[in-house]
């Protein structure tokens, strides 16, 4: 109550909650990486997500905007259970991962882990060598052969568009990197464990322009391999690169569509002011 | 009026109090250490030796150690006059070797050039002229300057024997002792079960052990002959010293530890015998009930014991501190944890050697003695203090001061680096193995140094679990186990206590008080030195940012 008391009235009514959308097909990919039913969130007693119901589609973009504290940060934290970390979390409805119920008590949180690689807002390489930072997923997965490390070392670099910068440096301190470089080594470690889904919690929010057009590029190489969730601030990042957006207001789905539909022909109201600049 | 609030506005008066205050901190410091650095330091340093005749026609011969004024209250004559202190020696010939004089009855000062300042076995140093070498009956040299020439070679041959009397008494003699020890006990063992069981036939074992030990008799009285013998033809060699008073005294050379001129030396000379005892001090066992030779077996328990303690405390405080930290749901009961760490950190340290010689003492040695070694008893093994026992305790007495720094630093391990552990599908337990303790490390190892720091000033707990005035083996040595945790020890901090207040001599021991806790600070800089560089070098390997 205190909350919408604090907001200045925009005038809006949402009436919103719990609408389905419907999901047209962009891309011919066959069946959802991700299916949202009914998903609800509370951090102790504030309720952070309301009913999400949305599927995220097989190897494409798909974009999160909004903003600060709707919710889409906490959403995308939900695809591999980060908020577990979070005392006092709790989630109910289901979310699907491949068909997999990743908050089903069977489930283990180290196998959805795997499956959906994460890359942070702020770049998080670990203190040790760009080699080991890169490899660490397969080392602590119990992978200890030389040659397989060395292997998966250059392709996720290359992967990552870093190969050529670091590739005489391998052994030095991930550290020492530019803050893009260091983004992108984090991407190439969420690429090593070979995922099937990333995701990127702001990836650009603390890099300069050029950075961030290399991390935007990068994004459209690895779309042909991995489905790619991505929470932006920025708009304009939101049609360069995603496929689909959707588009969050106070722990509400608010409209979900392909990225060109929703931004030049916005259904509701509410995104039509966000995206032309009238609140948010 | 105004201008004095805009003073305390702008907060200067602040600025002065805390400058006074990290100023009187620095001044207390540094005069503590320039006192006791001094006096300690100074110890060593030969003196010249003065030979003074009185007025009442009483001649003295010593090292000035110290000149005052008399002090007479309440009179003209407060302060006015001065009197020595002279480092007279010759305990055995005079009953005090230290004694005041007014300067006002001195008639005479002079150095005389031959005067010789012995340090010896016993009853401290002696000061006197020397008169004659002689070996046996033979005569080896007369008159001082002959003697002085031939008295280095000879102490330093001295000094040889005595290594090698060592040797005969420690291995050759130790080792015997040690097999026939061994025996016994094997002895008393079958005793103990033929007892048990009766009716088992003992007879053949029983037989064979007492005929080892009749050979190892044997080898006993060998080694025994030979360091009588060695003993009787070192000795032999006899210095001859006049002291001021004019008596003759003669001593061996074998009980000589160090003899020099004091009045002929350069000051190079000098210096070569302050390096000379100070190495003594260093490697030396201690003379004297403690007031002379070195303190090599207080350094050796002292760092031992403080290792032994580390690692005990690290890898407990740690554990404590990371479930603390890391698994515990932070509630109520953990608050509750913590601030009782917290306040077991300023428990008196005597109340945790009370507990230490009950409970590892008399309860957990008791309980090993009787499993372990029955075949020793009434005599304890563990069952009295010892350097294990030593170590627990004060590892016990450090380990909170180890779970709050440990506790502290984990908590500044960044979120972040815990989640990109996560995200690649680590588990909590691989996250906090790879990624949390290495970050955490430096912060591990500066309770670590708060640790140890604690741990080797500490006195008073040690006292009733294991530190004694003088251990007659290290606990570490060439006879199976090698590290015998079951020994007492000496300890700097207790050596201190022990010479400087419970020693007959004071005077004698005064500056081997303060040598010793120059020792011990420097000790404890060392340790701290090298945890702090290690920390430094972890620190450098897992900074956790570029900007750090």
């Amino acid at each position: 109550m205190a909350a919408t008391e604090a907001m200045p009235d925009t005038g809006l009514r949402i009436r919103t909650s719990g609408v389905t959308f419907a999901v047209p097909s962009v891309a011919a990919s066959g069946e959802d990486a991700i299916v949202i039913k009914d998903a609800s969130l509370w951090y102790g007693q504030n309720q952070a997500l309301y009913d999400i119901r949305m599927d995220i589609p097989d190897r494409q973009v798909t974009a999160f905007i909004g903003p600060s504290g709707c919710g889409k940060s906490t959403l995308l934290r939900c695809f591999n259970r980060m908020n577990d970390l979070i005392d006092n979390v709790r989630v109910t409805g289901q979310i699907l991962v491949r068909g997999l119920d990743i908050n089903a008590p069977s489930t283990d949180v180290i196998d959805v882990r795997r499956r959906v690689g994460m890359v942070f807002q702020k770049s998080n390489p670990l203190p040790k060598s760009i080699y080991e930072n890169v490899v660490y997923g397969l080392r602590i997965a119990g992978i200890k052969d030389k040659a397989t490390l060395d292997a998966a070392c250059e392709r996720s670099l290359r992967g990552a568009a870093l190969w050529d910068e670091v590739k005489d440096r391998l052994h030095s301190s991930g550290l020492s990197l530019s803050g893009g470089q260091q983004q992108r080594l984090c991407i190439a470690r969420a690429v090593a464990i070979e995922p099937e889904i990333i995701l990127m919690d702001e990836p650009c929010s603390a890099l300069d322009p050029i950075a961030t057009l290399k991390i935007e590029e990068l994004i459209f190489e690895l779309k042909s391999q991995y489905t790619i969730v991505i929470v932006t601030h920025n708009l304009q990042q939101a049609a360069r690169v995603s496929d689909r957006t959707a588009f969050f207001w106070l722990g509400k789905l608010i409209e979900y569509s392909p990225t060109a539909d929703l931004f030049t022909n916005p259904k509701q109201k509410h995104t039509e002011d966000y995206i032309t600049g009238r609140f948010g | 009026m105004g201008a004095i609030r805009e003073i305390f506005r702008r907060g200067d008066p602040a600025i002065w109090l805390s400058g006074t205050g990290l100023g009187a901190s620095i001044l207390m410091i540094a005069g503590m250490i320039v006192l006791i650095l001094g006096n300690g330091l100074g110890f060593f340093w030969p003196g010249q030796v003065a030979r003074f005749t009185l007025e009442d026609g009483r001649v003295l011969m010593g090292e000035i150690v110290a000149r005052e004024g008399i002090p007479a209250p309440g009179t003209d004559a407060h302060l006015v006059r001065s009197r020595l202190q002279i480092k007279l020696g010759n305990r055995d010939l005079s009953g005090a070797d230290f004694t005041w004089i007014d300067e006002d009855a001195v008639a005479r000062t002079e150095y005389p050039d031959s005067a010789v300042y012995v340090e010896r076995r016993e009853y401290g140093p002696f000061i006197g002229l020397p008169e004659s070498l002689s070996d046996g009956d033979r005569t080896i040299a007369s008159g001082a300057d002959a003697v002085l020439a031939a008295l280095p070679a000879l102490v330093e041959k001295a000094a040889a024997d005595r290594e090698t009397i060592r040797r005969l008494e420690q291995y050759d003699i130790g080792g015997v002792n040690y097999r026939i020890e061994q025996a016994r006990l094997r002895g008393r063992k079958l005793d103990l079960e033929a007892s048990r069981t009766p009716g088992t036939d003992v007879a053949g074992a029983r037989a064979a052990i007492e005929k080892e030990l009749a050979a190892l008799k044997a080898q006993y009285a060998l080694f025994e002959g030979r360091l009588a013998q060695t003993v009787e033809e070192a000795s032999r060699i006899r210095l001859t010293l006049r002291a001021a008073d004019g008596e003759a005294k003669d001593l061996s050379t074998l009980d000589v530890f160090r003899a020099y001129p004091a009045n002929r030396l350069s000051t190079s000379g000098r210096a070569a015998v302050y390096a000379s005892r100070l190495w003594e001090f260093l490697s030396g066992d201690p003379r004297e009930s403690n007031t002379e030779g070195g303190v090599f077996p207080a350094i050796f328990g002292t760092v031992l014991m403080v290792l032994i303690m580390s690692v005990v405390a690290v890898p407990f405080g740690v554990l404590a501190a990371l479930y603390l930290r890391e698994y515990a749901r932070q509630g109520v009961l953990v608050r509750v944890v913590r601030i009782a760490v917290n306040n077991l950190a300023g428990v008196p340290s005597i109340v945790f050697g009370v507990f230490g010689l009950g409970f590892f003492v008399y309860f957990v040695g008791g309980t090993i003695d009787r499993l372990f070694y029955p075949e020793l008893l009434p005599t304890p093994t563990f069952g009295t203090g010892g350097i294990l026992w030593a170590s627990l305790t004060l590892g016990l007495l450090t380990v909170p001061v180890v779970i709050v720094a440990s506790e502290e630093a984990l908590a500044a391990v960044p979120r972040s680096m815990r989640e990109a552990s996560l995200a690649t599908g680590a588990t909590k337990f691989q996250t906090i193995l790879r990624v949390v303790l290495p970050a955490a490390a430096p912060g591990i190892l500066t309770g670590l140094i708060l640790a140890m720091a604690r741990g080797a000033g500490e006195v008073a707990p040690l006292m009733i679990t294991g530190v004694v005035k003088l251990a007659p083996d290290l606990p570490l040595d060439g006879f199976f186990p090698f590290l015998h945790l079951d020994r007492k020890f000496m300890h700097l901090g207790f050596h201190i206590y022990d010479v400087g207040f419970q020693s007959p001599n004071v005077e004698a021991a005064k500056p081997m008080v303060y040598a010793t806790a120059v020792l011990l600070l420097v000790i404890v800089v060392l340790l701290n030195l090298t945890a702090i560089v290690v920390r430094n070098r972890l620190r450098k390997k897992y900074q956790t940012s570029a900007f750090s």
